[in-house]
């Protein structure tokens, strides 16, 4: 069909009027008309019918392409990944290291070992030869859990190199491995609660996390598990001053028949805790699980030097008789009426053995008068004792980086009335942990600022809040060297050191309420040295000791915490690298050859 | 005189048969399809022997058994592409009739072989999938109903294969058989794309198969539990698609080397919906990159031919023929690469299994048979040239 007319009604017009039927040109009509039409939706066909190969070509270009990223990316072994969260599980935990660079914890490199039961070969062979490997598996569960229709159990959680080599040869490809960072703690238990101990978080197949769950790691896990922070953390411990401190506390424990044992080293001006130990302790590398039954404080768990708050006795009176003497009350050699027993309503307060009725508030301390304390804290009166100790941190938990340290709060009425001002003034009805004694004792002893606990390395000395003056200072510390040369403390002394101290004995009150008993104390020496120019505050406390060398058992302080202190201190004042002052040799019989 | 003595030379109307043939089918495609189906037996001899194996059978039992449908499935595509679009279409529609009374008689008469679905008639020496057969012949019923709705005066084409359409994916839900359904309204909604649906309807179309979708997905357990599984962030790598992803990852490029794959010896559906996987991992990526290429240039070829047909009829039922053929290759081949869910669909051609490779060959055939060149009414026809 070539020839198209240009109206389409003209032949049919033309035909009509020369008679003939119109049927064969309308048909044609009607076909031109349908083969337009078809053009057209064939032309609107075509495009779709491209777009249509567009997007196959798309799509299959996207299969390809997947292939490939698929093909070049790196095989897998089959294992079950952990249904865990999309976090990703970092095993990394840094070092600890105390201030000398010597490891306190490090992490090795261990395994797992994990089942799949469906790749299992033998399941029987498997079960018997775990079963014996490790004797401790039940040998009928594992067989239940192989051929049962789990598809994934954990067999331990940690094996060594030769066990792990020998699960290997038995060669099931359903047994596998999983790498894990174990916490190691290579000085067993020295440092235990200051170190606290860890175990696994979030376990997956290819790693598990290391947590903190007491001490210094739980209190610094965010911190250790920071992917971006791995250099090691620096403590303020010395290691070979805990080592010591933990060897003569123990033997004194056992000599002196204690139940339990506290000692503290602290720089008095940085507050870095040199060393710290709470007997009985254990081995964070296999830490026990917390007691059932019995007192929690009986614990090795617990930590006596932080948690533990107890009425620590007549150490205090070395803040009654600082508060006194900065406040301008009294000066060192003050005549105290001593004579007792002091009567406060029904309350009698007197002294533990015979002493002058009237002595100078030095000699008051010396010879631990309760009745000349008592009489001094009078003239302070309540508020002013009160902020005083205040300012010392002894009414608020300590802020050491110690996850248990919000535990240790001290115990007071809650009425401070008279009668606890006079039996706070001798360490009775205050409860604080050897800590806040430590604190107490270097800020006093110091020059007068206060001093925060902290168990970090520090570059340089606390610049704290002024609490006495620096002649106040000088005065305490003369008079507590007083105690020790000629006082309570006499067996603390250690040439050339030249320590100063207090001692306390305080009656355990009994846990059921109502008095206190006669045979059960608290025996603790707080001391500094060297007292003419003090570098380091020492607290040793001893719970429930007697020493029976003697006739009589012995409890108080001066005959068995005393000598547990000066021991630790003969050993650990040269390791801190403090130097003897030993009086000047000038022999004169010696001339030299020339003269 | 010699016409009256001797009687008149026989005269043929029009060409003899196969010359014609030879001159207007789609030699390349034919070609492509050929290939696959080669490859489809390469890849057989290394996948089938576990199955084999499994079974206490002959090695190559499994192969020798796909040589055997496979060649007649290549026969049944020769002779399909012979025909002529009117008297498939007349087949076509008779056939139609058939497996959709088969297919509606599966829950009465079929089997499920264990798998969960019921699918199958047991015919003892072969299983047959009615759904296999019914797809290219309800391809071609939609394109002749759609064809005659275009026409001055036609039937309502379109809602009648729309309906059409709905009752087969219904059939195919109830065995369940998401994935075929869902290749049938994927046809149809192919085929009424390019008849010229307006773009409103096909946006709201698509809107309600996403409708469907969440519906399947809240109702079906069967459903659900797929897509959980494809949406999971972590693939389970004992499941089929987690050893399909680690044999295409163990393949790399060039294979581990023939015979040296070990992912069919764990995958039960390693000779039929996880092919590729075998062939990724013997072979390599060149291998799965030359089969894309195949069913990518069959596709292409394919619906480039028809955008010259002037028959909307042929138009219509080569579309939905090539667009089947090729969705189906992309969704096996996409499941194994976990771009789209699991779903149990075959491979045209190369997958084994008597009934599936049969009904490709006849799909095939008749998208052959359509793609044929005709005389389209252009100069080039007019003066004789591409008869």
């Amino acid at each position: 069909m070539i020839r198209q007319p240009l109206r389409p009604l003209t032949r049919i017009l033309q035909a009509r009027a020369k008679g003939e039927s119109t049927e064969a040109i309308e048909r044609e009509n009607r076909r031109h008309r349908h083969e337009e039409m078809r053009e057209k939706m064939r032309g609107r066909a075509a495009l779709r019918l491209k777009f249509l190969a567009f997007c196959f070509f798309a799509a299959f270009s996207a299969i390809g392409g997947q292939m490939a990223v698929l093909a070049s990316s790196d095989a897998e072994e089959p294992t079950i990944q952990s249904a865990e969260g999309p976090a990703p599980i970092l095993s990394d935990r840094a070092d600890i290291v105390d201030r000398n660079g010597r490891v306190l914890a490090t992490n090795m490199e261990t395994y797992s070992l994990y089942a799949q039961p469906q790749q299992m070969i033998d399941p029987h062979f498997a079960a018997d030869e775990l079963a014996r490997i490790f004797p401790e598996l039940d040998h009928e569960r594992l067989v239940a859990d192989f051929t049962g229709d789990r598809r994934f159990l954990w067999i331990r959680r940690q094996i060594s190199p030769e066990q792990m080599q020998q699960v290997h040869d038995i060669g099931d490809p359903g047994l596998l491995f999983g790498p894990r960072q174990m916490r190691l703690y290579p000085n067993g238990s020295l440092a235990a609660h200051i170190l606290g101990g860890s175990s696994y978080g979030r376990e997956g197949v290819s790693s598990a996390e290391v947590i903190g769950v007491a001490g210094v790691e739980r209190y610094f896990d965010a911190r250790l598990r920071d992917p971006y922070q791995q250099d090691p953390l620096e403590l303020s411990l010395d290691l070979t001053v805990q080592a010591v401190m933990e060897e003569v506390l123990g033997s004194g424990m056992v000599l002196m028949n204690a139940k339990g044992a506290s000692g503290i080293i602290m720089d008095v001006y940085t507050g870095e805790i040199v060393a710290m130990a709470s007997l009985p302790d254990f081995d964070p590398n296999d830490r026990p699980a917390l007691p059932t039954s019995g007192s929690p404080a009986d614990s090795p768990l617990f930590n006596r030097s932080l948690q533990g708050v107890y009425e620590l006795g007549s150490v205090f009176k070395a803040f009654t008789a600082a508060a006194a003497l900065d406040a301008g009350l009294v000066n060192p050699n003050t005549i105290i009426n001593t004579e007792g027993p002091l009567t406060w309503g029904r309350f009698r307060i007197s002294d533990s053995h015979r002493m002058d009725p009237s002595m100078p508030v030095s000699e008051v301390i010396a010879e631990s008068s309760n009745v000349g304390t008592a009489r001094i804290a009078q003239m302070l009166g309540i508020e002013r004792q009160k902020a005083f100790l205040d300012s010392l941190g002894m009414l608020e938990p300590t802020q050491v980086e110690m996850a248990e340290a919000p535990t240790g709060r001290p115990q007071f009425p809650e009425n401070w009335s008279e009668l606890s001002m006079m039996t706070i003034s001798y360490g009775h009805g205050l409860a604080v942990s050897p800590l806040h004694l430590a604190a107490g004792y270097a800020t006093i002893a110091n020059g007068g600022t206060r001093i925060v606990p902290t168990l970090l390395r520090q570059d340089g000395p606390q610049v704290g809040e002024r609490i006495i003056s620096r002649q106040t200072s000088d005065q305490i510390r003369s008079i507590l060297r007083g105690v020790v040369s000629h006082g309570t403390a006499s067996l603390a002394e250690v040439p050339g050191y030249n320590v100063g101290g207090k001692t306390g004995t305080a009656e355990k009150p009994i846990e059921t309420g109502g008095g206190y008993y006669s045979d059960k104390v608290i025996a603790t020496f707080s001391g500094i040295f060297p007292a003419n120019d003090p570098r380091y505050v020492i607290i040793i406390s001893l719970d429930e000791p007697v020493e029976t060398s003697g006739p009589q058992p012995r409890r108080t302080a001066g005959w068995t915490a005393v000598p547990v202190a000066a021991e630790v201190i003969r050993r650990t004042a040269p390791l801190m690298g403090l130097r003897p002052a030993v009086e000047r040799w000038a022999p004169e019989s010696i001339h030299q050859a020339s003269q | 005189m010699t016409e009256m003595v001797y009687g008149a030379a026989p005269v043929r109307a029009g060409d003899p048969v196969l010359p014609r043939w030879w001159r207007t089918i789609d030699k390349f495609s034919m070609a492509g399809i050929l290939g696959l189906f080669g490859l489809g037996m390469l890849l057989g001899l290394a996948a089938s022997p576990p199955l084999a194996e499994r079974n206490g059978l002959d090695p190559f039992y499994y192969v020798t058994r796909q040589a055997m449908f496979g060649g007649l499935a290549i026969a049944i595509m020769f002779v399909t592409s012979m025909m002529t679009p009117l008297l498939i279409r007349r087949l076509a529609v008779l056939a139609f009739l058939a497996s959709f009374i088969a297919l509606a008689m599966l829950p009465f008469f079929g089997t499920d072989f264990g798998k969960g679905a019921t699918r199958w008639y047991s015919l003892g020496f072969a299983s047959f999938q009615p759904s296999e057969f019914l797809k290219p012949v309800f391809v071609v019923l939609c394109a002749w109903l759609m064809a005659a709705g275009q026409e001055v005066g036609g039937p309502p084409g379109r809602m009648w294969s729309f309906i059409v359409a709905v009752l087969v994916a219904g059939l195919l839900v109830i065995q369940p058989d998401f994935g075929q359904a869902c290749l049938v309204l994927f046809s149809w909604g192919v085929m009424y794309f390019v008849s010229g649906a307006s773009m409103v309807l096909i946006f709201s179309i698509f809107g309600l198969v996403v409708g469907a979708g969440i519906v399947a997905y809240n109702s079906s357990e069967h459903f659900a539990r797929r897509i959980d599984g494809f949406l999971a962030a972590e693939v389970d790598p004992t499941t089929q698609i987690g050893y399909a992803t680690n044999a295409i990852r163990e393949g790399g490029f060039f294979g581990v080397g023939v015979g040296e794959g070990q992912v069919k010896w764990s995958l039960p559906d390693a000779h039929t919906d996880f092919i590729i996987a075998v062939a990724a991992e013997e072979y390599g990526l060149v291998l799965v990159l030359a089969i894309i290429a195949l069913f990518l240039f069959v596709t292409l070829r394919s619906l480039f031919r028809l955008t010259k047909e002037r028959d909307p009829f042929i138009r219509l039922a080569g579309t939905g023929l090539a667009c089947a053929f090729g969705v189906q290759a992309m969704i096996n081949m996409g499941v194994a690469v976990r771009l789209l869910p699991a779903k149990g669909m075959t491979l045209p051609f190369v997958s084994n299994g008597g009934s599936s490779v049969l009904a490709a060959g006849l799909a095939v055939g008749m998208l052959l048979a359509f793609t044929r060149t005709r005389p389209q009414g252009g100069m080039s026809d007019i003066f004789g040239r591409g008869r």
